[in-house]
């Protein structure tokens, strides 16, 4: 569906994204209690901008061809440094990952009202009133 | 869909917090035991947390993958403490008593700890809850 893809533009990635990084945060808050737990955030500048790049690679049109790399793997997961150290080697400091995750679930809600924008400009001309 | 994972991954944190709780409730609750033996005295339980990491450590679906199990239950290795009681009927044959080495202060503040991460999930799972029921409504408009 070319349309669709042209009428959400950067939202529709941008909302996978979100989601994967709210569920990232919701690890570390389940896990900041582990020993040696290691907390992960997601680069979302990086990872969306490689999303992004996917929709434009080079085709291969020969055995021999290089291919674009993908760099979104390991999912652009990457480990926090942490304000201070624990005794037990976990790096979850609870006050950061529920600030993060309060972000991150209004950037979500955000993106969600930009789609909804765009799908109610596209009923509109649809509709013809 | 990744909004329901975070539902299952705040589902095995609220477990193993009352698990926790479960250990700090049992371990109050014999507080006050004596032993006849350094052996038999009560030892304060201590649940030991782990990531589940993939799949097959779960042994259950992948939604729960990232969250959070106990691993196992520890003793805690402080020595119980010997006093003399040689009226006590448990008392050993010098009239010692082993008395358990559950630190009543330590344990309240487990306690809260284990409520305050409880508190924490729930909220992770409400906030959720509400972002899934927001995006059920973005094709109303």
């Amino acid at each position: 569906m070319k349309l669709l893809d042209n009428t959400f533009g950067i939202h529709a990635q941008s909302l996978q994204v979100k989601s994967r990084r709210l569920e990232l945060l919701a690890k570390n808050i389940a896990n900041a209690d582990t020993p040696n737990f290691k907390a992960k955030d997601v680069d979302f500048k990086a990872v969306l901008s490689a999303t992004r790049a996917q929709d434009s690679q080079i085709a291969s049109t020969q055995a021999g061809h290089f291919t674009q790399a993908d760099p979104l793997t390991p999912d652009g997961e990457k480990f926090r440094v942490p304000f201070s150290t624990s005794f037990d080697g976990n790096t979850v400091e609870i006050g950061v990952e529920q600030a993060q995750y309060g972000k991150a679930a209004s950037d979500y809600q955000a993106t969600l009202s930009f789609l909804e924008n765009r799908i109610g400009g596209l009923r509109k001309a649809l509709r013809g009133d | 869909m990744s909004i329901d994972h975070i539902i299952g991954v705040a589902s095995t944190a609220l477990n193993a917090q009352i698990t926790r709780m479960n250990a700090t409730a049992s371990n109050l609750a014999n507080a006050g035991t004596v032993a006849g033996s350094a052996e038999e005295a009560f030892r304060a339980k201590r649940p030991v947390f782990k990531a589940l990491m993939n799949e097959e450590m779960t042994n259950a679906a992948a939604q729960y993958v990232g969250g959070v199990k106990v691993d196992r239950v520890i003793d805690d290795a402080t020595p119980p403490r010997r006093v003399a009681d040689p009226k006590n009927p448990m008392a050993d044959a010098d009239g010692f008593v082993y008395q358990s080495n559950v630190s009543e202060v330590g344990e309240m503040v487990e306690m809260m700890a284990a409520a305050r991460s409880y508190q924490n999930n729930v909220e992770v799972i409400n906030t959720a809850r509400q972002l899934m029921m927001r995006t059920l409504e973005v094709t109303k408009t």
